[in-house]
């Protein structure tokens, strides 16, 4: 049983500290992504679990062994990078078994794993290759047998993807779910595309400037993002803010426009609120009760076809705002003033200087 | 490949003319000057020539001095090569680390290679000479009679350190630049993978170096066989005993010194077929190991 678990793990690069103190335990089998805008040290953190950097402070312990100070090899992890970090002077063949003659496996044994993972991802016929002959994600999957053949109790995954056209992307991510699902490794993955997070992810921590801003799963961080960062972070388009005055039950909007909150919000005073563009619904007549109206003056739209995407500007005001709504709707028209109908459930309210969740 | 043809036919002649221009001028027109200089035997004072076909030849393999020149040359070439890419490789791997202090490190290993070879090797043999040489009196408190003006292999010793120091700031810069342009993604891999520092070294670094190693070596034997003219000339001159007289210096030394023009032909001749012959071996054999 594999589990990992960090304890207050921080990284320092001389004076910057990078890592501001990071608790998390993941489950045996889980599939962890850890996702972030660059810079948000969460390729750091999977480094410092693969043992490639150094933890200044805290514990991070693989199946119940602490191994903070131990070597990469010590640790029974496999990795994939982003540029797959293939030996180029190797075969397929020889790079996947590489891993396994260091570990003194006999012959029979390592051609029996290699062969089995090249046949699981459809390699076999290119075993005799050398990396520099294969296409992008003929690369990843071999990245992806070298990281399987070894059996590790966990695997770590560096943006694997990046490299990959997008039609690519969506085609591998599946397939990195099916194999981690069949294999039942623990996973820790790193990327900052949140699609690539949310289809993955059992859980998600997505990361800011060093700390975990929020840990949940995909839907939980959807429909109760805990801060600003996380709300604007997952989901696409992002979320819709704008400023507000609260006080009591109602709600005033920069427009001017006033509503009244079925349920009771604490908040008092200047918040930021939330609304995500596809719960931004055109308003028709028979629009429930009890749904708020937003009028919004359309600037552009973006028709892609199954929806369209509507932005706009909130009348009497300077927010922006983006809707998507059915591409079979009733047409909208750059230019002109539309209503939109919001359920109250689906706002979220934000402190405006902390930009924690108001409930 | 695409092939793009030319409209003007006379345009790419015009245009390699320069580069053939200089070949022609300084290999193969003095080459072929040596080739037939190599059949001639003329008078001390240049009055009398006759040409001999291959008696030049003959008498330079009759000749023990020229055996013994061949091998100083083979071992002298030998440990240069060796000594100046093994040490060279050990330091760029040094650099390539993260150490504080890298830059002048490196600037400092690079130094050496702007030094003419006659100043370096001066600098050797000052440093080494045995009644007023630094070294040399370490050498004697350490109880070792050093005295490369008597002692042969004192004296070729000498002139290896010499000619290797020189070299190593070379070989330094193109495998510290080969080592550069291996991904650190590869190495972090192969540590994950369960490699140790010398195995990764072995079985990823050292075969991605390959062609730049490879590179050194075959520049390494044309500048042990030429090259080192100046170094020699400088600390020895081919003493003592002709313990450290190379072919190439035997050449200056039969030809412009003892005035044998014709018997100094045959030997740049031989000497250029031998450089040929090696670099052609070295493709054939090492390059099929090299990855590129």
């Amino acid at each position: 049983m594999a589990e990992v678990s960090l304890k207050q793990v921080k990284k320092s690069f001389g004076a910057a500290a990078v890592i501001h103190g990071i608790d998390l335990a993941i489950a045996d089998g889980e599939f962890l992504v850890l996702v972030g805008p660059s810079g948000c040290g969460k390729s750091t953190l999977l480094r410092m679990v693969a043992g490639l950097e150094e933890a200044t402070e805290g514990e991070i312990s693989i199946s119940g062994k602490v191994v903070t100070r131990l070597e990469p090899k010590d640790r029974d992890i496999a990795m994939v990078f982003q540029n797959y970090a293939l030996y180029p002077h190797m075969s397929v063949y020889d790079n996947m078994a590489y891993g396994l003659r260091i570990r003194g496996l006999n012959k029979e044994e390592i051609d029996q794993r290699v062969k089995k993972a090249a046949e699981s991802l459809q390699l076999a016929h290119l075993l005799d290759r050398k990396p520099r002959q294969l296409s992008g994600g003929q690369r990843q999957r071999v990245a992806m047998g070298r990281a399987i053949v070894r059996q590790p109790a966990v695997f770590l995954f560096d943006e694997p993807l990046s490299n990959l056209d997008a039609k690519l992307r969506v085609q591998m991510r599946i397939e990195i779910k099916r194999l981690q699902r069949s294999l039942g490794v623990t996973s820790i993955y790193v990327t900052h595309d949140q699609v690539e997070a949310m289809t993955l992810a059992d859980r998600l921590v997505v990361m800011n400037a060093g700390k975990a801003e929020q840990i949940g799963t995909p839907m939980e961080l959807y429909n109760h993002p805990a801060t600003l960062f996380v709300a604007g972070f997952i989901g696409s388009p992002s979320m819709n803010f704008f400023p507000a005055n609260a006080a009591g039950g109602t709600l005033e909007l920069p427009g001017g426009q006033r509503w009244t909150l079925s349920r009771q919000v604490a908040a008092q005073g200047d918040v930021t609120m939330g609304i995500r563009p596809e719960h931004l619904t055109l308003a028709g007549a028979n629009s429930p009760a009890g749904h708020a109206i937003l009028p919004l003056y359309v600037e552009l739209i973006e028709p892609l076809g199954a929806e369209t995407l509507v932005h706009g500007r909130l009348e009497g005001g300077k927010a922006e705002l983006t809707a998507r709504v059915d591409g079979e709707a009733a047409p909208v028209k750059a230019g002109s003033t539309m209503r939109f109908a919001v359920d109250p459930r689906h706002l979220h309210l934000f402190d405006r200087t902390s930009g924690a969740r108001l409930q | 490949m695409r092939k793009v043809g030319f409209n003007n036919k006379l345009l790419p002649y015009i245009l390699i003319a320069p580069q053939l221009a200089v070949t022609i001028v300084f290999f193969y027109w003095p080459a072929s000057q040596a080739v037939w200089q190599s059949f001639l035997i003329q008078d001390a004072f240049g009055t009398a020539t006759e040409f001999v076909w291959l008696e030049n030849y003959e008498t330079l393999f009759k000749d023990p001095s020229y055996f013994n020149a061949l091998v100083v040359t083979v071992v002298f070439s030998t440990a240069v090569a060796a000594l100046s890419l093994g040490v060279a490789l050990l330091l760029a791997v040094q650099a390539d680390k993260h150490i504080h202090g890298a830059g002048p490190y490196k600037t400092l290993l690079m130094w050496p290679y702007a030094v003419a070879p006659a100043v370096a090797g001066v600098l050797w043999l000052f440093m080494f000479q045995p009644s007023l040489g630094v070294l040399a009196k370490q050498l004697r408190g350490m109880g070792v009679d050093w005295n490369p003006l008597l002692n042969g292999t004192h004296a070729m010793i000498l002139c290896i350190i010499a000619a290797t120091w020189k070299q190593i700031s070379y070989n330094f810069l193109f495998f510290l630049a080969g080592l550069q342009s291996i991904p650190k993604s590869l190495i972090e891999a192969a540590a994950i993978d369960g490699a140790g520092p010398t195995r990764r070294f072995w079985t990823v670094i050292f075969p991605l170096l390959s062609p730049t190693a490879f590179f050194l070596l075959v520049v390494n034997v044309v500048y042990v066989f030429f090259e080192t003219f100046g170094i020699i000339d400088a600390v020895t001159h081919g003493g003592p005993a002709k313990a450290t007289e190379t072919l190439v210096f035997k050449v200056f030394q039969d030809g412009r010194l003892g005035g044998d023009l014709g018997g100094s032909a045959a030997q740049s001749v031989i000497l250029m077929f031998m450089v040929i012959a090696l670099t052609a071996i070295q493709f054939k054999y090492i390059e099929r190991k090299v990855h590129y």
